[in-house]
C-alpha cells in the first residue's frame, strides 16, 4: 500500500502539490491523470524519491519512504519512463538485467529472469537478447521498458506516461498487454497519463488531479456515472459514458412510466388503455405495482371475449431486468430470446420501467448520432 | 627531381639523428597528453557533478590556452629550468582545455531521460557515471583527446627552444643556418606524426562508440 499524507511540494515560490492525501491499495492499478502541470508526474516521482516532498509523509507498506535509503527504495520499485528509457549502449538483455546487476544477482539467475521476462512480453529471447534498442520498433522498446521494470519482481511499479509516444495502434496493443500482465501478476501500479481513454481502459481507480490537488478519486464506473460538477465533468467528457457501453445501465435508458394495468381490468378496458396511450402492450401489475406479467394487443385479440379479464390472458413468467444491469447484458438477452420488450423491476419485483426495441433505438440514436 | 633527391639523401645521411629526435618528440608528446588525459578527464567529470566549478575551471583552461606558447615557455624557465620537464608541463597545459571541455560537454549532453532512468532504477551517482554517462560521452571525450594530441605534436616542436630535443631542433637549427633542407627534414616528419596521431585516434574514437549507437 502506498499512502500520501498531506504531501506538499514547492518548486521555488510555486506550490505544485497542495496537500495531497492519497491511498493506493495493494494489487491495484491507479491512474493519475490531469492536464499538464497538475502535479501527476511530480506525485509519481515522489514515490521513488526522484523528487523529495517539501512536507508531509509518504508511506510504502507502512514504512516511511523518506527514512529509507533512496537507492534501495528505487531498486525495489519498478520504473517505466516516457519514450526512450532504454540505455542505447546496452543490449536488450543488459537493459532488462540492469537492476538485477545493481543488486548483484549471479549471472545465471539474471539470464534466466531476463529470458522469462522476454517471454512474458512476447519477444523470443533468442532473437532479442543481444539486440540493441535502436534495432527495435517503438512498441518493442517500450515492451522491454515494461519487462525491465518487472526484473526483480517488485511489488510496486511506477509508470510515467509509458505509451504516450507510441502510435495509436501500438499503444492499444501495449495497453492490452499491460492489462493482461496485470491480471496475471497483480502488482501495485501507479500509472500517469493524460489520455482519458487509457485511464478508463487500465485503471482500477482513477485519480483526477488539477493544480496540485485531487479532484476526484474513484473507480472508472463511478467517475463516468457521477463525475463531480465542473472540471471533472468537462475533463472526462460529459457523454463519455456512452463510449463505454458496459457502464451504461438499464435505468439510464428505460422508459420510466410504462403503461400498466391490474389483472382485474376487462379486455375492453385494456384495449382502451393501450389505444389511449399509443402502445401495443401493457405491464400487468398488482395494487402495489409488483410486476405480474405482460399483455400484448396480440394476446388480447387472439383470446378476445368481452367478458374476459386481463388475468385470463396475460403472459406470466416474463423475463425482467434490474435497473442496475448493464445495457450490454440487456441487448444480449433481447437478441437471444428474440423479444421486443423487457420490463424492469427491482429486487422486490416492483415495476420500475420498461425497455423496448424502439426506446433503445431512440436513446442510443440520440447519444451516438447527436 | 634533383631537389627531392637531395632532400632524400640529406635525410638518409642523418637518419640516426632523425630517429632519435622523432623518438624524443613522441616521448614528450605522449607523456604530456597522457598526463593531460589523467587530469583533464577527472576534472571534466568533477565539474559536471559540481556545476559551480565549471565556469572557473573552463575559464582557467581557456586563459592558459590563450596565452602565447612562447611566453608560457619563458615563464617556465625560472620555475622549472630548461629541458624536458618545463616542455612537458607547457604541452600538458595546452592539451588540457580540449579534454576538459569535451569531457564536460559530452557528459552534460547525455540525455536527461537517460539520467532519470538510471537514477530511477536505483543507480548510485558513481554507477550512473560509470554505466551510463561515461559510455555515452566517450566518443565526444575521445574527440577532445584527438584534438589535444594533434595540437600537442605541433607544440612539441617548441620544446627544442629550451633544450628538450624533438623534431623542433632540426627546424630551429635550419632557421638559424638558413638551411631549408634541415627545416623540411624536421617539419615533414612532424606533420606525418600529427596526421598519424589523428588517424589512429579517429579509429579509437570509432572503437569506443558503443555498439548500439553506431550507425
Amino acid at each position: 500500500m502506498i499512502r500520501f499524507e498531506n504531501v506538499r511540494k514547492n518548486f521555488g515560490d510555486t506550490e505544485v502539490i497542495k496537500g495531497l492525501n492519497l491511498e493506493i491499495n495493494d494489487n491495484e492499478l491507479v491512474v493519475l491523470i490531469g492536464p499538464s502541470g497538475c502535479g501527476k508526474t511530480t506525485s509519481l516521482k515522489m514515490i521513488n524519491r526522484l523528487i523529495e516532498p517539501t512536507s508531509g509523509k509518504i508511506y510504502i507498506n507502512d514504512q516511511d519512504a523518506l527514512k529509507l535509503s533512496p537507492i534501495e527504495l528505487r531498486r525495489n520499485i519498478g520504473y517505466v519512463i516516457q519514450q526512450i528509457g532504454l540505455f542505447p549502449h546496452m543490449t536488450v538483455g543488459e537493459n532488462i538485467g540492469l537492476v538485477p546487476t545493481l543488486k548483484s544477482w549471479p549471472k545465471d539467475k539474471r539470464d534466466k529472469r531476463t529470458k522469462e521476462l522476454l517471454e512474458l512480453v512476447s519477444m523470443p529471447p533468442d532473437d532479442y537478447m543481444d539486440r540493441y534498442p535502436s534495432e527495435l520498433s517503438g512498441g518493442q522498446q517500450q515492451r522491454i521498458g515494461v519487462a525491465r521494470a518487472l526484473a526483480t519482481n517488485p511489488d510496486v511499479i511506477l509508470m510515467d506516461e509509458p505509451f504516450s509516444a507510441l502510435d495509436p495502434i501500438t499503444r492499444r496493443q501495449l495497453q492490452d498487454e499491460l492489462f493482461n500482465i496485470q491480471e496475471e501478476l497483480k502488482k501495485t501500479i501507479v500509472f500517469v497519463t493524460h489520455d482519458m481513454n487509457e485511464a478508463l481502459k487500465l485503471g482500477d481507480r482513477i485519480c483526477i488531479m488539477r493544480d496540485g490537488q485531487v479532484l476526484q478519486f474513484d473507480t472508472p464506473e463511478n467517475l463516468l456515472r457521477h463525475p463531480d460538477h465542473g472540471f471533472v465533468e468537462t475533463f472526462i467528457g460529459k457523454d463519455r459514458i456512452w463510449q463505454k457501453p458496459e457502464y451504461v445501465r438499464v435505468e439510464d435508458i428505460m422508459i420510466h412510466n410504462p403503461i400498466k394495468a391490474i389483472p382485474k381490468r376487462t379486455l375492453t378496458q385494456a384495449m382502451e388503455i393501450m389505444s389511449g396511450s399509443g402502445v401495443d402492450s401493457l405491464m400487468v401489475v398488482d395494487e402495489k405495482d409488483k410486476l405480474l406479467g405482460i399483455a400484448t394487443a396480440g394476446d388480447i385479440r387472439d383470446k378476445w371475449d368481452k367478458a374476459k379479464r386481463l388475468d385470463q390472458v396475460y403472459k406470466r413468467d416474463v423475463l425482467s431486468v434490474h435497473p442496475g444491469d448493464s445495457i450490454v447484458d440487456v441487448l444480449k438477452m433481447m437478441a437471444q430470446n428474440d423479444i421486443g420488450y423487457i420490463p424492469v423491476s427491482d429486487d422486490e419485483g416492483t415495476l420500475k420501467g420498461l425497455i423496448t426495441r424502439s426506446s433503445l433505438v431512440k436513446v442510443l440514436g440520440e447519444k451516438y448520432l447527436g | 627531381m634533383a631537389v627531392l633527391n637531395e632532400y632524400i639523401s640529406f635525410i638518409i645521411e642523418r637518419s640516426d639523428q632523425l630517429l632519435t629526435l622523432t623518438g624524443e618528440h613522441i616521448y614528450l608528446t605522449l607523456i604530456a597528453v597522457v598526463i593531460a588525459i589523467a587530469i583533464g578527464v577527472p576534472l571534466g567529470i568533477l565539474i559536471t557533478r559540481v556545476k559551480k566549478l565549471s565556469g572557473f575551471v573552463i575559464g582557467l583552461a581557456n586563459a592558459l590556452q590563450a596565452m602565447p606558447s612562447l611566453a608560457m615557455l619563458g615563464f617556465m624557465i625560472p620555475i622549472l629550468g630548461i629541458g624536458s620537464r618545463p616542455s612537458i608541463v607547457m604541452i600538458f597545459l595546452y592539451s588540457l582545455l580540449p579534454i576538459i571541455k569535451n569531457t564536460y560537454i559530452g557528459l552534460s549532453n547525455v540525455d536527461e531521460s537517460m539520467l532519470e532512468a538510471g537514477k530511477g532504477m536505483g543507480m548510485t551517482g558513481g554507477q550512473l557515471m560509470r554505466m551510463v554517462q561515461l559510455p555515452l560521452a566517450l566518443p565526444v571525450i575521445m574527440g577532445g583527446i584527438r584534438i589535444s594530441a594533434v595540437t600537442a605534436v605541433g607544440l612539441t616542436t617548441l620544446a627544442a627552444l629550451i633544450g628538450a630535443g624533438g623534431l623542433g631542433q632540426l627546424i630551429y637549427r635550419g632557421i638559424s643556418m638558413v638551411n631549408n633542407k634541415m627545416i623540411i627534414a624536421g617539419a615533414i616528419p612532424a606533420m606525418i606524426l600529427a596526421l598519424l596521431v589523428d588517424f589512429v585516434l579517429s579509429l579509437m574514437e570509432k572503437a569506443v562508440t558503443p555498439k548500439g549507437l553506431r550507425k
